[in-house]
């Protein structure tokens, strides 16, 4: 098993999630410098937080474009797995993977704090190891994690059980009050229509040992660990 | 081949938040202007190299749709000259 997490011009995450999936997981993860694009065959591909082009543009706008892309579409169109955290959520919509767009923050500040987030469903190969309904702690860091969607999409997402975390407070409750970023129906991680690709904006990396105050995102990462072994 | 000056105005559709616009209208109005709405788009000035001025805004509107815009949230201009 194998794992790429690919590092753009400005990516900042890139080494935490591969000191997780390497050290804490276990899995063999290679760091992959855009330019290189993707020599091998891997298992699995993780879009990294930061800001990639310095957010020009539109958050993720630019890298999407890169050439390094076309081998993560050719990648998931083979129905293999993809995260993209953060600003890997933000290039992920960019080049249509998943539907949608992450863009300004309604309230326009970077917002750094761990939030509440309900786990929406528990049958996709980034969430199997949760249960539906599980209520998790993990951090986010962006100015620009507001979600949108038409309302047809939304309502597909919701129909086909592709809304992967929501929002909420510590009881569990989807409100406004805690939703940080003004994001449609709370939502901050989608998944796609084969659903083999997840876009997220909360950082599960920042939140997978316990030296740093929370375990809770580890099982993502795990959950995709279990579904390429039960593939295999 | 001709040179044309391409001017492309990309802006967010109606209804859609745009929380830039509305931290400037509060600082306008704090300026001591009455206004109670204030839009922001984006201007890119590009020079094209097309056969005419129909294939210069045809590529314009490609260009907009694969990169300077996106259809989710913005709506956009495109002005030829030259």
């Amino acid at each position: 098993m194998r794992f790429a997490v690919v590092q753009f011009g400005g990516s900042n995450c890139d080494r935490d999630v591969v000191f997780i999936l390497s050290e804490v997981c276990g899995v063999t993860t290679d760091l992959v410098w855009y330019k290189e694009r993707l020599a091998k065959q891997y298992d699995a591909i993780i879009l990294p937080g930061g800001f990639s082009y310095g957010d020009y543009l539109r958050a993720g706008a630019i890298a999407a474009r890169t050439p390094v892309m076309v081998d993560v579409v050719a990648h998931a169109q083979a129905g293999k797995l993809v995260l993209g955290i953060c600003n890997g959520a933000q290039i992920l919509a960019e080049s249509g993977l998943v539907p949608g767009v992450f863009t300004i923050n309604a309230y326009p500040k970077f917002t750094c704090k761990p939030m509440h987030l309900r786990v929406e469903t528990a049958s996709s190969p980034f969430t199997a190891l949760y249960k539906k309904g599980d209520i998790i702690t993990l951090p986010i860091a962006h100015a620009e994690g507001r979600y949108v969607a038409p309302a047809g999409t939304l309502a597909t997402l919701n129909k086909t059980d592709r809304v992967a975390f929501r929002f909420c407070d510590e009881k569990g409750h989807v409100t406004p009050a805690s939703n940080p970023n003004g994001a449609a129906e709370n939502i901050t991680g989608v998944i796609s229509a084969q659903g083999n690709v997840c876009a997220m904006m909360p950082h599960p990396e920042r939140a997978s040992e316990a030296v740093l105050g929370s375990v809770d995102g580890k099982k993502i990462f795990d959950s995709m660990i279990c579904a390429i072994e039960r593939k295999a | 081949m001709t040179t044309f000056d391409v001017t492309i105005t990309v802006g967010l559709k109606e209804g859609m938040l745009d929380p830039e616009a509305m931290a400037i209208r509060n600082a306008v109005q704090h300026l001591g202007y009455e206004t109670d709405s204030v839009k922001t788009a984006r201007l890119f000035k590009i020079r094209l190299v097309a056969a005419d001025k129909a294939a210069a805004r045809a590529m314009a509107e490609k260009m907009c749709e694969r990169l300077l815009a996106n259809p989710v949230i913005h709506r956009y201009e495109i002005e030829v000259t030259g």
